[in-house]
């Protein structure tokens, strides 16, 4: 076992862990974060993406140890009083229909948006490749990060 | 509440957001891998990595040992209570239906099929254990080609042989439509298998207390899997409670009673604890069933002007290793569907089923249908070069006309409303067809590498499953009516229950609109309930585009009732005749005097209290209604697809998809276009992407999302979507829509890379059609003609 002490959507957690825990199962199992779901075991479907100190990250991919000292934003922290930007023109747009790759797509596309505040359709397409979703055919997800852009993301 | 509250807007055709997104937005949302029950113990499967093998032994005493593993067991261990998965749907008299045990015990038929199954303290430790259980397998051969499987000397799956069952359907005179024709054509069309790949991989939570047990499970069928689960595995039915809590997503995946929720049941019996499996995603493209994997010889009769004479298709269909729930059916669904939207004078159908050692299949996203559609609208465009008739006027000098409705097509079914002429007008319109074509020419008269292509899809698809009268006609073990309660609360507002279990398509939202509209309350005051055996009673579930045709009925029909069950109340509170009152808006109100009027919550109010009620009334407005529908409902659209193909490479990149679609009237507009959208990228993925693939000795090779390739945001187009609207004849006149972006999208797309490559010598392609396939089509048509690309 291992001692670590994460901070997770502003509560700082200190446990020991098994060396292999991946962070997912820490988020879910542990702390009872049910917020992030698992939906593959190669890191190809982006379901689990939250924030790792501000980047996003598939947290099927980071061992728990590895977030030791870490911040971690998942879906259930985003919203600060008032849903996120994102999480709004989601809503908006559509953007959702079953559900289940949303809350890795909108971490995703918050970290996007800071990196690219105002980008074209084919640079949200390009920077959501790595999360995968099966009902919507992407098209709102598209217009939902568009719109979040417009709102000012960043604001 | 007063008598004078203002009517609300009718939202039969609002764009309203969603009432699910809340919570799925927000984290918290109740998918089934969530549950956590105290004492709770995970499971994890040992499972076959031979496609086909004898067990000779399975030692269990390693894993027995391990920490946390508090019981291990063998499919002998179950022997006794495990039954046989149920098949639903035997097709013929003659059918061979092989025993199929949750746990296999002396022989297992794919790779992935459980053989033992760990129960310990965590999800960790239970895998640890996997790993240590040893199995001895005596290997036999695979059977993985369904022609080949077919030879005598093949060996076999099952003992009864490999040929499951053959379906023989026709009408009208097919020898002669052949006989002397004009024109022939003849083309084999594969449809490949596919991995649905919901996004939520399965999971179950089974709970036992007393001999009553909760089974939570991310299925599609909440109310067939209690049905299985009693007349199947002996377990009396009302002391189950099955429970579909957010389901995310099914495309069919999840219309199953599957091994792993039998055993959860009957290892939560044994082991006196609540216990809990959730897949992996290797398992899951292991061990979810497969969709479509069919070969299609197809054979089109035609005069010189184009008028379709006949249509003779002949298939043969992989079942896998089992029969699953209705693994038979799902290619004689599409019998009905190869005559599509066209006219002709004989049609004959036949289908041969088949085992292999491969994962079985069953519903996937059309069911059938896409498998239909994809080689009739491919022979379209065969036929249509055979002639040099231009593509859409060859469909159209067949379809049927708009005044020619309602049409019994030669399949039997009677087309109740549609417009193809509208639907392709619009579509061309859009698409900017002439342009294009123009555009087309051109890059071919300057020779240039990257050609354009058109792919046409007029498709049209029966959905709202089903008159319960037609499923019996064709050997379906259960009925195709949907349930839908309504109660009406003390304060007004209302509760919805309904037998459809949705994944994903939003009744929450729907639902809400139709009764508000029906009940005149406003769409904040519905709450809408279901996926759960011990809420929602009564259903038949959600698959096949049946929810709204079916269940939006049911409301219907229970609003109905509530309303005549509230005008005798009214009409008690106003002192007049219950046959004086009208009902509009929410409010009851006399015959001309408007004034006077009582709205539906002050009348549920007055019901509540029953302090005046007339005599013999019962003091509730509660009402049930179950509708069984009369006909399938009709579908139908035209999409336009432009592809831009790299002859040098292969590539292919959609440049503009325009989708028209005719479903009927349009309850939540929103709604609709997310469904077209995602149905699309899903008949995208079968024409460009995604293919399940076994290796020579029947491993699958893509159980991974690595290997099979789900598109991503950035592999797919953007899609304009359009809508013209022909009524169905249902009350609400809705059609359905969640498979209709499916079918119609895989044809579209093949037709218009080979529409690109046609002057090439290339008249098919097997999808998906990825470069290297589509580079190797080009070269050996290069080679055949002897002409440079």
């Amino acid at each position: 076992m291992t001692h670590i002490t994460v901070t997770v959507d502003g509560v700082s957690y200190a446990d020991d862990v098994e060396p292999r825990l991946l962070l997912v199962h820490y988020l879910r199992e542990v702390l009872g974060k049910t917020g992030t779901p698992v939906g593959c075991d190669t890191s190809n479907c982006g379901a689990c993406t939250v924030l790792l100190n501000g980047q996003s990250v598939k947290s099927c991919a980071v061992l728990a140890v590895q977030a030791d000292g870490a911040d971690v934003t998942t879906i259930e922290g985003l919203a600060n009083g008032e849903l996120h930007p994102v999480q709004r023109a989601f809503h908006a747009e559509h953007a959702l229909q079953c559900g289940y790759c949303t809350p890795g797509m909108i971490m995703a596309a918050a970290d996007l948006l800071r990196d690219n505040p105002d980008p074209t359709d084919a640079e949200i397409r390009e920077g959501l490749e790595g999360n995968l979703c099966r009902c919507t055919g992407y098209e709102n997800i598209v217009r939902a990060v568009k719109r979040a852009a417009q709102a000012g993301v960043r604001a | 509440m007063t008598a004078t509250q203002q009517a609300p807007a009718a939202e039969l055709g609002r764009a309203r957001l969603r009432k699910e997104d809340a919570r799925l937005i927000t984290g918290q949302t109740n998918w089934t891998d969530n549950i956590r029950l105290p004492g709770m113990l995970q499971l994890a499967f040992a499972r076959s990595p031979f496609a086909h093998a004898r067990i000779r032994a399975v030692d269990l005493s390693a894993a027995r040992g391990m920490p946390g593993v508090v019981a291990v067991f063998s499919g002998a261990d179950f022997a006794a209570e495990q039954g046989s998965l149920p098949c639903a749907w035997p097709v013929t008299a003659d059918i061979v239906i092989p025993a199929h045990p949750p746990m296999a015990v002396d022989e297992v038929r794919y790779v992935g099929e459980a053989v033992a199954v760990v129960v310990a303290r965590d999800r960790y430790a239970a895998a640890d254990a996997v790993a240590a259980i040893d199995v001895d397998y005596d290997p036999l051969p695979p059977v993985l080609d369904m022609r080949a499987a077919l030879e005598p000397d093949s060996p076999k799956v099952h003992e009864a042989g490999n040929k499951c069952y053959e379906w023989v359907f026709g009408n009208g005179d097919i020898d002669a439509a052949f006989s002397g024709a004009p024109v022939v054509v003849e083309r084999t069309y594969r449809q490949q298998r596919l991995i649905p790949c919901a996004m939520e991989p399965r999971s179950v939570v089974a709970q036992w207390v007393g001999d009553e047990v909760t089974l939570w499970s991310a299925t599609q069928i909440p109310h067939v899997l209690r049905f299985a689960l009693s007349a199947f595995f002996a377990i009396p039915e009302q002391n189950v409670r099955v429970i579909a809590p957010d389901v995310g997503g099914g495309f069919g995946s999840k219309l199953q009673v599957t091994a792993e929720e039998v055993l959860a049941v009957l290892i939560g019996r044994r082991v006196g604890k609540p216990v809990k499996w959730t897949e992996s995603r290797t398992e899951g493209n292991l061990t979810v069933h497969h969709g479509r994997d069919q070969w299609q010889r197809i054979r089109i009769a035609a005069d010189r002007d184009g008028r379709i004479r006949g249509l003779d298709v002949n298939l043969l269909a992989d079942m896998g290793a089992y029969l699953m729930l209705v693994t038979p059916g799902i290619p004689l669904l599409g019998a009905f569907m190869y005559n599509a939207i066209y006219k002709m004078d004989a049609y004959a159908f036949r289908c041969t089923g088949v085992f292999t050692t491969k994962m079985p299949t069953d519903a996937y996203r059309g069911a059938g249908r896409p498998e239909a559609t994809y080689a009739i609208e491919r022979i379209m465009d065969e036929l249509a070069a055979e002639l040099g008739i231009e593509p859409l006027e060859l469909r159209e000098r067949n379809w049927i006309r708009h005044e020619e409705f309602p049409y019994t097509t030669i399949a039997g079914l009677t087309y109740d409303s549609g417009n193809y002429e509208a639907a392709t007008a619009r579509a061309k319109e859009l698409f900017g067809y002439d342009e294009l074509r123009a555009e087309q020419a051109d890059r071919i008269a300057r020779g240039d590498k990257v050609r354009l292509g058109i792919g046409i899809s007029t498709f049209t698809e029966m959905c709202g499953l089903a008159p319960s009268r037609v499923l019996g006609s064709l050997s379906y073990g259960a009925g195709g009516w949907e349930s839908a309660s309504i109660r009406m609360l003390p304060t007004g507002k209302v509760e919805v229950v309904t037998g459809s279990s949705a994944h994903g398509q939003g009744h929450e939202t729907a639902w809400s609109q139709i009764v508000a509209d029906q009940l005149g309350v406003p769409f904040e005051d519905i709450r809408v309930l279901h996926g759960d055996t011990q809420v929602a009673p009564r259903g038949m579930d959600t698959y096949g585009s049946r929810s709204l045709a079916v269940g939006g009925m049911a409301l219907v029909g229970a609003c109905d009732k509530v309303v005549a069950k509230a005008k005798v109340i009214a009409a008690a509170m106003l002192e007049a005749s219950a046959d004086d009152l009208e009902f509009s808006a929410g409010r009851f109100s006399v015959r001309g005097d408007p004034e006077a009027g009582k709205t539906i919550q002050e009348v549920a109010l007055a019901t509540f209290a029953a302090h005046a009620l007339p005599e013999g009334v019962e003091p509730s407005l509660d009402s049930d209604a179950t509708y069984d529908p009369d006909n399938f409902s009709f579908p139908h659209g035209t999409h336009l697809c432009a592809t831009e193909v790299d002859t040098e490479t292969g590539f292919v990149a959609i440049r503009s998809y325009v989708a028209v679609d005719d479903v009927g009237v349009v309850v939540n507009p929103l709604i609709v276009e997310g469904q077209v959208h995602g149905g699309i990228a899903q008949g995208i993925a079968q024409a460009l992407y995604e293919e399940g693939v076994y290796d020579d000795a029947g491993n699958l090779v893509t159980a991974t999302l690595a290997d099979y390739l789900v598109p991503s945001a950035a592999d797919l187009p953007s899609y304009t979507t359009a809508r013209t609207a022909s009524p169905a004849t249902n009350r609400l006149g809705v059609k359905g829509v969640g498979e209709a972006g499916t079918i119609a999208s895989t044809p579209a797309v093949v037709n218009s890379i080979i529409d690109a490559l046609r002057p090439l010598g290339v008249s098919d392609i097997t999808m998906p059609c990825t470069p290297e396939r589509v580079w190797r089509a080009i070269q050996d048509a290069s080679a055949t003609t002897g002409g440079a690309a």
